[in-house]
């Protein structure tokens, strides 16, 4: 093995830094899936019927389903009866402002390098933090109250705003719409509910951070975004979970709904525990995550950056429905030991004038495999759609494998599609090449990589580019220049 | 400042340097004439540190230290610079950016303290100058789409900035139009000081009407065959290497 191959092997063998568990006394559910489960977390979050019924419906829709196993990922059967459908922090009362959340659990959030105080006061930015089930705490509510936008837990958001979630929840990613979005509506715990009304610029970024913790348990949060005419807002999620040696499975769904010059920014950093070196342990994330571009010169913009995750299997799509609406999807996908991803998007052109652009860029080191897999769809009304594609593979080593599955499906001849496809492996060259200018390996490999990345990483609100960055570095190695 | 002694070199068990000995004091420009794989590359490489060479025998002394045990970065920290012959692309990373993190990492092992942007930005615009480039080229991808001649400027301008004591060009001018090459010759030229040395591998004379060296030597086969002062790279263009072929068979 030459210097430059052990250097890079060094580098993508680095620890899981966000692999600590915290000590809570938690109300978790024993495992196993029936309507009587349901009916009890249904119970748990004082939902009313129509959303208990809600569940059920998907429930017994997802008895009649069968796992999809289209994905180019391998992995052995899920027992979805020794899963634990629900777990919370263990608390008296919900607690109603910060000072009031449980230290152990700030301090968890600490470590992640989200504290919340000093987010609420430096950084300007909202963040309602989900650990396991339930919402801790969510932070600037007033100030967004002001504008008129509603920032708050799945939970609440069926409590105090149940006309708005009756009309859209369900109305992107219906219940029955596949497996994994089946099993998330009869389950889901909570998640975050955003509404932004008529003409409004939300304030600042909207953050969620997520982490699972509790040995055994799914997490199945629920997001909503709606987006009022001409309104505009910018979402962050990031995710971690603690080192376990067994999987843990992850199965979200997020819809957003831009209506008529609406724009939504939606961006994730996830850093999901992605199992050890030979691939023990990790999360299964099985998520969808779909945007309806529902009215006329509406915008929704996907951003991702992954690292983390044993399996994923994410395509965040958009249905560009409204004439002269817009879809974008920018994404990093890194790979490492023996991490599966199978991830892309799903363009749906569907009105006029409809532009997508979609740019991925995948990154695969150790035995790993990362495929992107991506659909676009140009519908016979969809009069001078445009979509364009680029995708991009960096190899990094011998022994791991880059896949892309483009579909192209168009029913009108004034489209114009393009696709664009390269591979590259960090090169020998490159690396002796910035090693002579003094470099050290790692920092090279991880500027090589951050420019490889670049297009995607510009995208991100400024505060995230260099959280994403950052999270790049750790994942290959240990810091970035 | 470098002393190589019975330098040894074989690539997947082939010999290619057999035997070099070459002493360079601080101040002087050495030329290293030679045709195709006579081991004028290998050489730089193995100076510079790349992987893939065996030594198989002789040292390599620089400042009084075992150049042979020091790895890439160390050299270059320490003032090897090797200006390649195929400057590589890199793709989304900007030459100001690979610049100042060169240049940092310079310092900081020489125990400067590191440039911030402004006086970074403050010294790159005064060198740009020396050779002569657009100041837009800072802000490209390095080497990104750069032609060959403005791959090459770009090399004397990392030369330039990072200020090293030992500067080796790998065949700096071939693919190089007249124009380029007198620039690029004028960027060496103003960096000729009493400390800093030079090591031109080249193909052809033509680069030393432009530098003119202290000493030339002939490489073939794996060894050099003859040394001598800037005349001796004239005699060589005028009767061509198999002038040397002929020498080395007599011998033989």
């Amino acid at each position: 093995m030459s210097a430059a191959e052990q250097t890079i092997e060094k580098l993508i063998s680095q620890e899981y830094k966000q692999g600590f568990v915290t000590d809570l006394e938690s109300d978790t559910l024993p495992p196993g899936l029936n309507e009587e489960v349901i009916r009890i977390i249904s119970a748990k979050k004082d939902e009313p019927e129509w959303m208990l019924q809600w569940r059920l419906e998907a429930y017994r829709h997802w008895l009649t389903m069968t796992e999809p196993r289209w994905a180019y990922v391998d992995y052995p059967p899920i027992a979805y009866d020794a899963i634990s459908y629900y777990s919370a922090p263990k608390a008296k009362e919900g607690p109603k402002k910060l000072n009031e959340v449980d230290p152990k659990l700030l301090e968890t959030y600490n470590k992640l390098g989200i504290p919340l105080y000093e987010q609420e006061r430096l950084a300007g930015v909202a963040v309602d933090a989900v650990f396991d089930s339930v919402s801790v705490a969510t932070t600037f509510k007033d100030k967004l109250a002001e504008a008129g936008v509603i920032f708050c837990s799945m939970s609440e958001a069926i409590r105090h705003h149940p006309e708005l979630v009756r009309q859209y929840l369900g109305s992107v990613v219906p219940a029955g719409d596949n497996f994994f979005a089946a099993l998330n509506s009869a389950v889901f715990s909570d998640g975050s509910f955003v509404y932004i009304p008529k003409g409004v610029r939300c304030p600042m970024e909207l953050s969620t951070y997520f982490r699972i913790n509790a040995a055994k348990t799914g997490q199945f949060e629920r997001t909503l975004i709606i987006a009022e005419e001409r309104s505009y807002v910018s979402y962050l999620e990031g995710c971690t979970a603690p080192m376990r040696d067994e999987n843990q499975l992850h199965a979200a769904v997020v819809e957003l709904v831009a209506l008529e010059g609406a724009q939504i920014k939606y961006s994730t950093v996830q850093n999901w525990y992605p199992g050890d070196e030979d691939g023990r342990g990790g999360i299964y994330n099985f998520v969808t995550k779909r945007g309806d571009c529902r009215g006329a010169h509406s915008k929704i913009s996907w951003t991702q950056v992954e690292t983390g995750s044993a399996i994923t299997w994410k395509y965040p799509s958009c249905l560009l429905r409204g004439d002269h609406s817009i879809g974008e999807f920018y994404s990093v996908a890194l790979t490492n030991h023996r991490q599966q991803a199978d991830t892309g998007t799903k363009m749906i052109h569907i009105g006029k004038n409809t532009k997508s652009t979609i740019i991925s860029k995948g990154i695969s080191a150790g035995r790993a495999n990362n495929s992107y897999r991506g659909l676009v769809k140009v519908l016979k009304s969809a009069e001078n759609a445009r979509n364009h594609t680029q995708c991009d593979s960096l190899l990094i080593g011998d022994r791991c494998g880059a896949h892309t599955f483009p579909y192209i499906e168009v029913k009108q001849a004034s489209a114009r599609i393009e696709h664009e496809a390269t591979t590259s492996k960090i090169g020998e060259d490159q690396l002796f090449f910035c090693r002579q200018r003094g470099l050290s390996a790692e920092d090279a490999v991880s500027m090589i990589v951050n420019g490889f990345c670049k297009e995607v990483f510009k995208e991100l609100p400024m505060e995230f580019a260099v959280e994403a960055q950052a999270l790049l570095g750790i994942s290959l190695e240990g810091s970035v220049g | 400042m470098l002393k190589i002694e019975n330098l040894h070199v074989r690539v997947e068990d082939k010999p290619i340097l057999k035997g070099i000995s070459l002493t360079i004091r601080p101040g002087e420009v050495h030329a290293i004439m030679g045709p195709n794989g006579s081991g004028k590359s290998t050489l730089s490489n193995v100076l510079a540190g790349r992987d893939g060479y065996e030594i198989s025998a002789g040292s390599v002394t620089y400042q009084g230290r075992n150049l042979l045990e020091m790895a890439p970065e160390e050299r270059a920290r320490e003032g090897v610079f090797l200006a390649f012959q195929y400057p590589v692309e890199i793709p989304g990373v900007s030459n100001i950016y690979l610049l100042k993190a060169a240049l940092n990492a310079v310092r900081k092992h020489r125990g400067l303290h590191e440039l911030d942007a402004i006086d970074f930005l403050k010294m790159i615009k005064d060198k740009v100058k020396l050779v002569e480039m657009n100041e837009q080229f800072l802000y490209r991808a390095v080497n990104e789409g750069f032609s060959g001649g403005e791959k090459k400027r770009n090399e004397i301008l990392q030369m330039a900035v990072l200020e090293p004591r030992l500067c080796i060009l790998d065949e700096t001018d071939s693919g190089l139009d007249i124009d380029a090459l007198k620039i690029v010759s004028d960027g060496v030229n103003s960096l000729r000081c009493e400390e800093r040395s030079f090591i031109l591998i080249t193909h052809y004379q033509r680069l030393l009407d432009y530098i003119k060296p202290d000493f030339v030597h002939v490489l073939a086969q794996g060894r050099i065959v003859k040394s001598g002062d800037a005349d001796l790279a004239l005699e060589l263009e005028d009767k061509g290497y198999g002038w040397i072929d002929q020498q080395l068979g007599a011998v033989a």
